[in-house]
């Protein structure tokens, strides 16, 4: 009878069936991966930079703190790999600490505004009514503000420094995260399977929680694995305006800023530091694109 | 249309309120006191608590907020502590010049990046879509101030090709200030030699801060016209019989063009950012320079006052960019945009 | 192979038609030699299940396969020039000319920022060089009246969004029939469509055909529309042909077991009260096609031979062909080759 085929298929087979179309999306997207250069170039950057902080002592030559008035401005040379600053501080070992810093902003930053953008959107998209109304009045004035502006701005009002700038740029990111999961929490709540769940009376918290908070994990997650490069300049930029991380931090734009006033004769002092920026964004960025590319269904069709 | 804009305006309105209290919350939270700087740090304590009183920093927070409003409405920006000039002349004064290289550079951004992301989306997977999208993989990656120092070292202290930063040569004087916006007003003054100078200046400053705009705009001009082409009227139109160059020029570039047309707002947003990095690099007397200017010396009104405005005036783009994506899509019709 | 009657060359000959896909996973072989004619002013239906490659034969005609699809071996005779060898600019003078196609989709077939009176004077201009914007427009405005528009004048104003499914595929069929097309293909112009107005839609079609004299090329799924208009019908199983002939002929006496299969799956010719039948197992995978009869993993009649060898399509009568071994009265010779090259 057709029921007991139903039936037989409901439990088992369909887990398999389940079990197996997940296996080969994963195998498409490896494919995808492993097809693109571009994406692969990325990835190796991201490593590379993950690499070079976790070594940073090992990897630096000099102390990046190590003043040595008499070796100032030295062109780059066997002993000092990317030549000295100003304060005859060694570049390449400040480079190689600099990296710990921009990884650590970036991760912190979307550490705090992935989870106020998703608590923000899920709260918005599933209750609705004069919540949805506040919480996205408040986000619309947040983006109002072009981003760098914003951060900027509380980076000023609360002060220079790193740990401020980090705060700084979470408050210019949030509201970007917050519509989004609120876009994706909308078309969940509609779904015949949250409506099935509420009649069958579980609670408010509990669907926001264990239903549709795990289901706009993955889409933030793309989006703010897409933005880490976005977040890095924006860090650099305040470091660079002297509004982020302070002298004598190796922060990466603050060394740009410093190296300004030796740009025509000692070029090196600003270059190559705005050079490691460059590359890290670029590796993000690649690794975003080529995301972006794997997970759009018309690309799995070829 | 006329409804919709009001409400467009109305939800303008309560951004603008809310940006108002975002700036005035910026102002409480500041630690330093901006007073004891103004004051001067070898200034006794009675002439610090005298100015608290002047500038109302000794009332309660409600009243100051309350202050403050009453100003905004009256168009006060209250003085800076830093040039000693009511805010709103100061930003009035500079904003011609930022008005100027933002004009420009989205100009040349919008230009180049629509025609490398169409060319790039028509011939993809060419060498030419691949240089096309690593060109605006390595724009959006580029850190401004950077490119921007390192064009200077190449191009004027290196080659001598380019000018000095600056808006200007300092041999020449200004026309008659009219509009604030050089290039404006060196034609109405009928002066070319101050007009072609102005644009020369501006040239490299533009390139660097249009470049970040022309790799946002690449990207999506590729994305939506690949979206097109895969759409069914395409093939219809291809049934029809005519040539993949009609194919594109006729059918797919006008449909692509409106998913476009959103970015432009953003890419002015951008470039709003971007132009408080580039002016500091090259000394371009606009507000991203006053704007930092502000921000480095805690000149309370004139950051709330600056930012204020750039928020504004990015809202009020924002607006008309979504004018412009009604009027190009048949589809909307604005009563029903907003659901 | 196919039919066509000796003496008299048909509009359109497909023979030995390969195309495959070249995908992620690998190869897709979506048509495997495929072979039909259509005769001048005849109208045949194309059917089969979804996936059976009916629309890829139909786009090979155009010469329109999305990439990563590739007509891989084959010809397409259309008044005796073979389609697949001509240059890109003589087969674009063909398209919308000559042969023209209605789609499934009509809404989303109209360019939506386009309005329609110059979507459907664009065919004119494409083609016609004699004409210009205005008598092109006069022309489309007399093709808008004569597929029943209540005012046209004011409807060629319009953008396809503001128009039903129906309307929309009434300007499609002007669009497609304003250059009186020597051959239209049909894919599936009314399943998008409301069931209450498929019988017009098709009506008029068939009207608008008789009355410009040209063929039809129908894809379908559904056998009840195909016995309704057509004259003959191709029987299509997972990219191969499985039996063509007569519509009348295949429809009461089907030779092929997968066309007595799916007549069997019509719901008007069972008994109310009878289940549904429906054919047992599923459409094998084209990356991984069967060896032989591409059926015969589901065929109650397979027999060994069917395993491991592609038959023919075997001449019934001078109109009904069959490419089933059942039909095979002889045994073929050891050393035949299959039907295709791969």
């Amino acid at each position: 009878m057709p029921d007991a085929a139903t039936k037989a298929l409901d439990t088992a087979d369909m887990r398999r069936l389940r079990a197996q179309a997940r296996k080969r999306y994963l195998h498409d997207s490896y494919v995808l991966w492993k097809r693109n250069p571009i994406t692969v170039t990325g990835t190796l950057i991201i490593v590379f930079l993950v690499l070079v902080a976790l070594f940073a002592p090992w990897l630096a030559t000099h102390d990046p703190y190590d003043q040595i008035l008499a070796q100032r401005l030295m062109p780059p040379s066997w002993d000092n790999l990317f030549g000295t600053d100003n304060l005859g501080r060694d570049i390449y070992s400040r480079v190689v600490h600099g990296a710990r810093l921009t990884l650590m902003i970036a991760v912190l930053v979307a550490a705090i505004s992935a989870p106020i953008g998703l608590l923000v959107g899920v709260l918005s998209g599933y209750l609705g009514g004069i919540v949805d109304e506040v919480l996205m009045r408040l986000s619309d004035i947040f983006l109002a503000f072009p981003k760098l502006i914003l951060a900027i701005a509380f980076a000023a009002a609360l002060g220079t420094g790193l740990e401020n700038a980090i705060i700084a740029i979470s408050i210019a990111n949030w509201p970007g995260y917050a519509r989004l999961v609120r876009a994706e929490t909308l078309a969940i709540r509609n779904s015949d399977y949250i409506q099935a769940i509420q009649v069958l009376g579980a609670s408010r918290t509990r669907i926001m929680l264990q239903h549709i908070t795990p289901m706009c994990l993955s889409t933030l997650i793309v989006r703010v694995s897409l933005d880490m490069g976005a977040i890095i300049l924006i860090a650099a930029g305040l470091g660079f305006l002297g509004l982020g991380a302070q002298p004598p931090s190796p922060e990466w734009g603050l060394m740009v800023s410093d190296g300004r006033n030796y740009l025509v004769d000692q070029w090196w002092v600003s270059t190559l530091p705005g050079f490691a920026i460059l590359i890290v964004v670029l590796g993000f960025n690649l690794v975003g694109d080529g995301l972006r590319d794997i997970l759009d269904p018309h690309q799995r069709q070829s | 249309m006329a409804h919709y804009i009001m409400k467009r305006l109305f939800t303008l309105m309560i951004t603008v309120a809310g940006i108002a209290v975002v700036t005035f919350f910026l102002s409480l939270v500041v630690p330093l006191d901006p007073l004891a700087a103004i004051a001067g740090p070898q200034s006794p304590p009675e002439t610090v608590e005298r100015l608290r009183k002047l500038y109302g920093f000794d009332q309660p927070t409600y009243v100051q907020f309350g202050r403050y409003v009453e100003r905004l409405a009256e168009g006060d920006l209250g003085m800076s502590f830093q040039t000693n000039r009511p805010v709103l002349d100061d930003i009035l004064n500079f904003f011609p010049a930022t008005l100027e290289l933002a004009t420009i550079a989205l100009i040349f951004s919008v230009v180049f990046g629509m025609i490398l992301g169409i060319l790039s989306a028509v011939y993809k997977d060419s060498l030419l879509d691949h240089f096309s999208r690593i060109i605006s993989l390595i724009g959006v990656s580029m850190p401004v101030f950077w490119l921007g120092l390192l064009l200077l070292l190449v191009f004027y202290f290196q080659l001598g090709w380019l000018p000095e930063p600056g808006r200007l040569d300092i041999m020449l004087i200004e026309p008659p200030r009219i509009t604030g916006v050089l290039l404006i007003d060196s034609v109405i003054a009928g002066d070319w030699e101050v007009f072609w100078d102005a644009l020369w200046h501006a040239f490299l400053p533009a390139v660097v801060l249009g470049l970040f705009g022309l790799a946002g705009i690449a990207r999506i001009a590729r994305s939506s016209m690949l979206d097109v082409l895969s759409q069914e009227y395409i093939k219809t139109a291809r049934i029809k019989g005519l040539s993949e160059y009609l194919v594109i020029t006729r059918h797919a570039l006008r449909n692509a063009l409106v998913p476009t047309v959103t970015m432009i707002g953003l890419t002015y947003g951008s470039l709003l950012e971007g132009a408080v990095l580039t002016e500091t690099i090259f000394s371009w007397p606009g507000l991203g320079r006053y704007l930092t200017t502000a921000f480095l010396t805690l000149d309370l009104n004139a950051i709330v006052g600056g930012t204020m405005l750039v928020a504004i005036l990015y809202s009020v783009v924002n607006l008309l960019v979504d004018l412009l994506y009604a009027y190009l899509n048949p589809k909307i019709t604005l009563a029903q945009h907003d659901a | 192979m196919a039919a066509g009657t000796p003496n008299t060359t048909p509009l359109l000959s497909v023979r030995d038609l390969i195309v495959r896909f070249y995908t992620l996973r690998g190869v897709v072989h979506a048509l495997e030699g495929v072979s039909f004619d259509v005769g001048r002013e005849q109208s045949i239906g194309l059917v089969g299940e979804t996936g059976c490659g009916k629309s890829i034969t139909a786009r090979s005609v155009l010469r329109l396969i999305d990439p990563p699809g590739r007509i891989d071996g084959g010809s397409i005779a259309f008044q005796g020039r073979d389609l697949i060898q001509l240059p890109e600019t003589e087969m674009r003078a063909i398209r919308g000319a000559d042969i023209s196609m209605i789609m499934q989709e009509p809404k989303m077939s109209l360019n939506p920022v386009m309005r329609i009176g110059d979507q459907v004077a664009e065919t004119l201009l494409i083609h016609d060089k004699s004409l210009n914007r205005r008598t092109a427009r006069a022309q489309a405005l007399d093709m808008l009246a004569s597929v029943s528009i209540p005012d046209p004048k004011r409807l060629a104003r319009r953008y396809p969004h503001e128009l039903s499914g129906g309307m929309a595929q009434r300007i499609m069929i002007a669009m497609m029939l304003v250059t009186r097309p020597k051959l239209l293909i049909a894919d599936e112009p009314t399943s998008a469509l409301d069931v209450t107005i498929q019988a017009q839609i098709i009506e008029l079609m068939n009207a608008l055909i008789d009355d410009i004299q040209s063929s039809v090329l129908m894809i379908s799924h559904d056998l009840g529309v195909v016995a309704e208009t057509c004259d003959r019908v191709i029987v299509m199983y997972a990219g191969q042909v499985a039996e063509a002939g007569d519509v009348e002929t295949v429809m009461s006496d089907p030779q092929h077991p997968y066309t007595a299969a799916l007549l069997k799956t019509l719901p008007d010719q069972v008994d109310a009260d009878e289940p549904l039948y429906s054919i047992k197992g599923n459409v094998p995978s084209l990356l991984t096609p069967p060896t032989g009869c591409r059926f015969a993993p589901r065929c109650e009649h397979a027999m060994a031979r069917c395993h491991n060898e592609r038959p023919r399509a075997i001449p019934l009568t001078a109109d009904h062909q069959v490419a089933c071994f059942l039909h095979d009265a002889a045994p073929e010779p050891a050393a035949e080759p299959a039907a295709v090259p791969a």
